[in-house]
């Protein structure tokens, strides 16, 4: 008797697919792409018609003279946008502590004598992979080697900074985020 | 001065609890049949349905034919989702190319999104074509999650009919779930999204030239940066909504274009909550008590708060191990500090661990920090979270009828303390429903350790772990804790893509999901057949801060005395060993 | 027979003997298969033991002396919960013992023809069967339940109900029944047998305390249900911290596995024993309870019943009011005197002997100083009452004719005379009426004098007990024969809830019914005929001692003392059945927390020493840490016997208030006594040498 639910089990599957699988989707497609064209297509950044980036995706850094981001764990390459992917290191594993410490020394190379405390963002990979922010705190700790390297004030770099930092929704949530690639894109081309 | 921390948590719960409440009127209007607006405007559509898969819905069902319904309803849905995976490469919006997926990972991912469940074995952006992600995962999205509110709907049904056999019909309270419910929520989630920053397009995957060169692993120069694109607004609005949290794009949430802003986030992380928040209120509606409703709403959220601090607080403390090498975790106006490995730099601790409380808590499952990299017992928090069977908000209808289970098993012992056979809601509780409440507290747990325990003995199970020591342990039990509570979210070093976990796990997540929804819908019928009985001074108030705190030690009880020495061997001896060293 | 009655000490030693006895017979596994809880404790001792033998062997997974005391404490654990339950069965019976005394083999006199002087046999009682007349002289005892059809005699009942007054027993009327093996003291009856041998009233009875026919109440069973969930969670969690820890030990490089011992240990200790244990005891003491407070139940569910019980049915009569109506006011009419009428009344009611007739001749010398005279001394002649003038009175010598009856039978008495009933009076009479009085009127001839007042006296103390059950959220309706103005008014009098008036057989039937279909569950009392329909259809139906056949085979309970307001013992004692279980189900539960405590860092120290820090009692060692656990699991037991055969004491308060005040004992307290009870069984092993 209950085999009766069969067909309507189908039939109204097929409904529900066509309406939350193909309408649903189209719709929001349509929309989108109507109002909010940028953000719908991965907030590309072009320069020079050319595109180099996005403003949500990271880049590698690992030039002294460009502003360093976060560690990426993605494979086989660092901030690989087509494979996101975290360390899943947990808090006691060597490797943890040993990527940590690759990260300090290529610090320290790079900026022999600055002795402040690092900053946990610089030395940590994000979750994604693909982060595209650091905290001010770790761009901070960076200005005096980018002005040496660039031959700029300590002050101009902190302006670049500051006018690529995001503050928090309503000055409450989430934190205040510094874009690494647009400050390093605004680096490349500033001119006094 | 109060922390960051602390307001960030505080905005959230008050937007949480301020938006409960219309929604929850809302879905009571809804489930009624009353006008509610969108049920008038949109009724063709619900008679369309109705007529095109030739539904009566005037008819109700008994317990059985209504779990028959949806037990069909479910497994044509995970055989679809199977077939249109194993056929990816050859059907169409595969910008990618991306190949067909193998038998053992289709099975995985169809049980996953069908039970709500929304494990990850795959990889979203290199396993997945458009059109498995929409035809597939985001229908899925839809109706699980409808699912659970058809069931949960049912069994508020039963307190509230008297001395009928039947519960309602399945197909009404599916469809009109999804249309009026699902659908209107995450068509503005989705577009507020796309705003923020999400991705919506059906175009191939983008090419940028990146302003550093570097050497990949095989020492090869990239120059480019291939960004993974794809229709994920529509996708990510309703897996938050949904409690169902399977990720557009590997990471989840935690993926800048799935998840770009402050924003977004709040509005995601409110999303998880939200459903299961309201249908506590709604329930209180349709019994005709709110103060039910707000009982068992204050009940979760005594549960949660606490869970919600200690992990921020774990989190903040950051890595003494890290501390040692002269690295500064501590908060300031310029970093959010604390333990950042495995977190985005824009959510910070705050934002990440209302996160990874929200998601466990409801069996929501999407991430935006990754968990196996938490501190030893910040990471204890989701797992027992997800241990105590997720019914501290959980799945959309399904956290609410477990909770209910949990009530059930309350009352009894309440009733007994106080001399009186129990009653819940002016029905009494008697050994049939004590049987079926039994059930659904007993299975969770057996599958979590039953599970756990043949991973680690297997080499398959032991082979995939990424961490060494007891947090290798932790991820496994996180593992089926995660299947075993249909929520989804993973200790993410463990490599489940393989026959052994993608079976076991896929077999985990099966009866976890609807060995719990057809005892309740035997609940269901077996209440509605009761008569009434009127509360009088000796019936035990269940609205009662007192019976609230009862239930609160119930299901922490149940959690605790049942995990504690799975979890001393896991995240409590880690803990311990990162302190004593 | 008294001893039936008595309270007994709990540890007598001609009950606590036997039960040990018992306890040792009752480890046979038949025994417990149906109690999963104790069955698993019985395996698992089993197991321990098997792996003692192979320890002593030289192949023990732990030393053979630490394998040897887990093992005999779960035996212990065991015994322990055998010897509750024999303790609770053996006060069952050495009652069944002391009524097994009333039932010797008497002869019985079988009549021939059912007539007082017809010939009879003597045969012996056991072949007496249903039917059969028999005739029972002074000194003779009852050989078998039955119904008087003829005569009348005093009967002593003692040996059922421990009451030694002798009580009248007589045919036709709600005190017809007779119960085999009392004792016709004076007169004879015949009686006509209503059972077959071995289904008497005292069989029922015997077999009743002895538990022989105890079957799994409702809720009894849901908790079963309950606890072999926990049983079965903790089983799962127990077995797999093998394998788990099979696994510390790879991942840590080092450790032992954990012992099967302290596994076993670890689950008798989680499983609720102490509850598992009790249970059987606590539904044989709560049976036990009710024969104390005299009342039978037919069944275990018509305990728990009770308690659940949310509207009882209350006849007025006997059970509200005391048994009649009394005077308690005279009021005269215009220009007559108070003491004029208090003496005219008394007048008239010197030589009737009804209650009410008494009460306004003491009424009248109470309040107003009239001295009682004899009739004889007044040369006066009592008229007594009639069913044609509907009064009473009596006529002087000196010539004065007083009556005394109800207002229009007076007032036809006076307009027979040429008088004229007085207007004022009228208003008063109403008033009265209105009030749920009786107004009876008083003349002397045509001069009416005024009216006595008479009223149902509302029985001592019984507002406070309504007030009671009602904090208990149990309603109480009181059934009358009355009209609804004076019932309105005597139920408001005694704080009842609702009355049910000009009461009939139907009416009642029908209120129980509507009450039941409104989801009530419905406590009534009764012993006429007349009531068996609706002690039929109670939930509760308790029937008197005295009553009739029908009444007793009607209802689920039999009240020994005949005590209506028996009723609320009832209910308590079916209330206190219910929280004893609850209680210590949640305190069994509770102390689960210490035990892991105990013996989770124990289990594991040596795989992760780190866990020492959970340690948190400072165990001496990681054996008298698990050897404590299991000695205080089953130590526990023992010290709940008393609370289980006793109960846990109930006292009527409003639900809210009774989880809150149980919670913080039996919740609370379960969390906190096993850490302070392992800890000093670890101290006082550590004294004793006892463990490494």
């Amino acid at each position: 008797m209950n085999r009766e639910q069969i067909k309507p089990a189908v039939l109204c599957f097929t409904a529900l697919t066509l309406i939350t699988g193909i309408i649903y989707p189209l719709f929001v497609t349509v929309v989108a792409q109507l109002f909010f064209k940028n953000q719908a297509n991965g907030s590309i950044i072009f320069q020079n018609g050319k595109p180099v980036g996005s403003t949500l995706i990271g880049q590698t850094f690992d030039d002294p003279k460009y502003l360093w981001g976060r560690l990426s764990a993605t494979s086989p390459v660092s901030f690989n946008a087509a494979s996101s992917s975290g360390s899943n290191m947990g808090p006691l594993n060597p490797a943890l502590i040993e990527m940590v410490k690759t990260r300090l020394n290529a610090l320290k190379t790079s900026e022999p004598d600055n002795s402040k405390p690092v900053p946990v963002d610089l030395v940590t990979s994000s979750a994604s992979g693909l982060d595209p922010h650091i905290s001010l705190a770790a761009a901070y700790y960076q200005v005096p080697r980018i002005a040496q390297l660039r031959k700029l004030e300590q002050k101009e770099v902190k302006e670049i900074i500051i006018k690529n930092t995001r503050s928090r929704l309503l000055g409450l949530i989430g934190e205040p985020v510094v874009n690494v690639l647009q400050v390093n894109l605004e680096l490349d081309t500033y001119k006094r | 001065m109060i922390s960051n921390n602390i307001i960030q948590s505080g905005i959230f719960l008050f937007v949480l609890v301020l938006a409960a409440k219309p929604l929850g009127i809302y879905m009571a209007r809804i489930y009624e049949g009353k006008p509610a607006g969108i049920n008038t405007w949109f009724g063709w559509l619900e008679r369309w349905i109705y007529r095109f898969a030739n539904i009566n819905p005037e008819i109700s069902m008994s317990w059985k034919t209504y779990a028959v319904a949806m037990m069909f309803f479910n497994m044509f849905g995970i055989l679809v989702v199977y077939v249109l995976q194993r056929l990816q490469s050859i059907l169409p919006l595969n910008p990618m190319s991306i190949s067909s997926v193998a038998p053992d990972l289709a099975f995985n991912t169809a049980v996953s999104f069908a039970t709500n469940t929304n494990w990850q074995s795959y990889g979203g952006e290199t396993t997945l074509s458009y059109f498995s992600q929409m035809v597939g995962l985001t229908v899925q999205n839809f109706v699980s999650a409808a699912t659970g509110m058809a069931v949960l709907v049912a069994l508020i049904r039963g307190f509230v009919q008297k001395q009928v056999e039947t519960i309602g019909n399945f197909w009404v309270d599916l469809v009109r779930s999804t249309l009026y419910i699902l659908i209107p929520l995450a068509l503005i989630l989705s577009l507020v999204l796309v705003s923020q920053g999400v991705v919506q397009t059906f175009k191939p995957y983008t090419k940028v030239t990146v302003l550093q060169p570097v050497k990949d692993s095989n020492g090869n120069m990239i120059e480019e940066q291939v960004l993974a694109l794809g229709p994920a607004a529509s996708q990510v609005a309703i897996k938050q909504l949904g409690t169902n949290g399977g990720g557009f794009f590997n990471v989840n949430s935690a993926h800048p274009f799935e998840n770009p802003t402050a924003l977004s986030n709040f509005l995601e992380v409110l999303a998880i909550l939200l459903i299961s928040a309201a249908l506590c209120y709604t329930f209180g509606v349709i019994v005709r008590d709110k103060r039910q409703g707000w009982a068992l709403l204050a009940a979760m959220l005594i549960i949660f708060i606490p869970c919600l601090l200690f992990c921020i607080h774990m989190e903040q403390n950051g890595n003494p191990l890290l501390n040692n090498l002269g690295i500064n975790q501590k908060t300031s106006a310029l970093q959010s500090g604390g333990n950042m490995e495995g977190k985005e730099s824009r959510f910070g601790i705050a934002s990440s661990a209302i996160w990874a409380t929200a998601t466990t808590a409801a069996s929501n499952g999407s991430v935006n920090s990754m968990h196996d990299s938490y501190m030893p017992l910040g990471g204890m928090i989701p797992m027992w979270l997800m241990q105590l069977g997720e019914v501290i908000f959980g799945g959309v209808g399904s956290g609410l009828y477990g909770m209910i289970a949990f009530v059930i098993i309350a009352v009894f012992i309440a009733g007994l303390m106080i001399g009186r056979t129990p009653e819940y809601l002016v029905k009494k509780i008697e050994s049939y429903e004590m049987k079926m409440a039994s059930l659904m507290i007993l299975i969770p747990p057996i599958i979590v350790l039953v599970g756990t325990a043949t991973a680690v003995i297997l080499t398959q199970g032991r082979q995939a772990i990424l961490n060494p020591g007891p947090h290798g342990f932790s991820e496994v039990l996180y593992a089926f804790s995660s299947a075993g509570n249909n929520n989804g979210s993973a200790f993410a070093g463990l490599s489940t893509n393989n026959i052994f976990y993608n079976i076991a796990l896929g077999i985990a997540m099966f009866f976890a999901r609807y060995w719990l929804a057809i005892p309740t819908l035997a609940i269901a019928g077996s209440l509605s057949k009761k008569k009434l009985v009127p509360a009088t001074q000796g019936t035990l108030p269940t609205h009662t801060l007192l019976f609230i705190i009862f239930l609160v030690m119930i299901v922490l009880i149940v959690g605790a005395l049942t995990f504690l020495p799975a979890l001393a061997l896991g995240p409590i001896v880690e803990h311990l060993m990162l302190v004593g060293t | 027979m008294d001893t039936l009655h008595k309270s007994k000490s709990l540890f007598e030693p001609s009950i606590v003997g036997p039960a040990i006895i018992d306890s040792i017979k009752k480890l046979d596994p038949r025994h417990h298969i149906k109690n999963p809880v104790m069955f698993v404790v019985l395996v698992g001792s089993i197991f321990t033991t098997g792996l003692y033998i192979q320890a002593l062997l030289g192949h023990g997974e732990a030393p053979a002396s630490f394998i040897l005391s887990i093992t005999l404490w779960l035996w212990f654990t065991l015994i322990f919960a055998n010897f509750s339950e024999a303790m609770a069965e053996g006060r069952g019976k050495a009652q069944a013992a002391s009524l097994r005394k009333a039932r010797k083999d008497i002869l019985a006199k079988k009549l021939s023809k059912p007539e007082h002087g017809s010939a009879y046999e003597k045969i012996p009682a056991s072949k007496l069967r249903k039917q059969d007349i028999v005739i029972v002289e002074a000194g003779d005892i009852i050989p078998m339940d039955g119904e008087i059809i003829e005569g009348i005699a005093s009967v002593d009942e003692s040996a059922i109900t421990g009451e030694s007054a002798p009580v009248i027993r007589e045919s036709g009327g709600d005190r017809s029944a007779v119960t085999g093996g009392t004792r016709v003291l004076s007169d004879w009856i015949i009686v006509r047998v209503s059972a077959n041998p071995g289904e008497t009233f005292l069989d029922h009875m015997i077999a009743m305390v002895e538990g022989a026919k105890r079957q799994k109440t409702p809720n009894e069973i849901a908790l079963s249900i309950l606890l072999a969930v926990f049983t079965l969670i903790f089983l799962l969690a127990t077995v797999t911290l093998l394998p788990f820890s099979i696994y510390s030990i790879t991942s840590a490089g080092h450790g032992a596995q954990v012992t099967v011992t302290v596994l076993v240990a670890l689950l008798v200790c989680l499983i609720p024993t102490t509850i598992g244990g009790l249970l059987p005891a606590i539904g044989i003491a709560g049976m036990d309870r009710m024969i104390q407070a005299n009342v039978i139940a037919t069944s275990g569910r018509a305990v728990e019943a009770a308690g659940d019980v949310d509207v009882l049915l209350l006849d007025k009569t006997g059970t509200v009011t005391l048994g009649n109506r009394q005077a308690v006011s005279f009021i005269p009419t215009k220009n007559i005197s108070v003491k004029a009428l208090a003496d005219a009344a008394q007048l008239a009611s010197l030589s009737d002997e009804t209650p009410e007739g008494r009460s306004v001749v003491i009424l009248a010398k109470e309040k107003y100083g009239i001295r009682e005279r004899q009739i004889h001394e007044l040369n006066a002649r009592f008229i007594p009452f009639s069913a044609q003038t509907r009064m009473s009175g009596v006529d002087l010598g000196d010539g004065r004719q007083i009556r005394k009856g109800s207002s229009d039978a007076i007032e036809e008495y006076v307009k027979k005379l040429d008088g004229s009933f007085p207007e004022d009076l009228k208003t008063e009479i109403a008033s009265i009426a209105r009030n749920g009085g009786t107004p009876l009127v008083v003349t002397e001839q045509k001069n009416v004098l005024g009216v006595i007042q008479l009223k149902d006296v509302v029985k001592g103390g019984i507002k406070e007990r309504f007030a009671e059950l009602r904090s208990m959220g149990i309603k109480t309706i009181m059934i009358t024969g009355d009209n609804p103005l004076t019932a309105a008014a005597i139920a408001v009098e005694a704080g009842m809830d609702d009355f049910l008036a000009q009461a009939t057989p139907e009416t009642k039937l029908k209120l129980i019914r509507d009450m039941q279909t409104g989801g009530r569950l419905v406590a009534m009392t009764g012993d006429g005929t007349n009531d068996a329909p609706a002690l039929a259809q109670a939930d509760v139906a308790v029937a008197m001692n005295t009553g009739t056949q029908a009444a007793k085979e009607a209802g689920n309970m039999i009240d020994l003392d005949s005590n209506p307001t028996k009723l609320i013992e009832v209910v308590k004692i079916g209330k206190q059945l219910l929280i004893t279980r609850g209680s210590l189900t949640t305190f069994s539960i509770s102390n689960d927390i210490s035990k892991y405590f105990a013996i989770i860092p124990a289990a594991f120290a040596g795989t992760y020493p780190a866990l020492k820090v959970l340690n948190i009692m400072h165990l001496a060692t990681p054996e008298s840490a698990v050897l404590s656990a299991v000695i205080f699991n089953a130590l526990i037991i023992v010290f709940l016997i008393p609370l289980a055969l006793r109960g846990v004491k109930y006292k009527p308060m409003p639900a809210n208030r009774l989880l809150r005040d149980n919670l913080l004992v039996y919740g609370v307290g379960g969390i906190i006594a096993p850490f302070i009870g392992i800890k000093l069984i670890d101290m006082i092993l550590v004294a004793l040498n006892l463990v490494r």
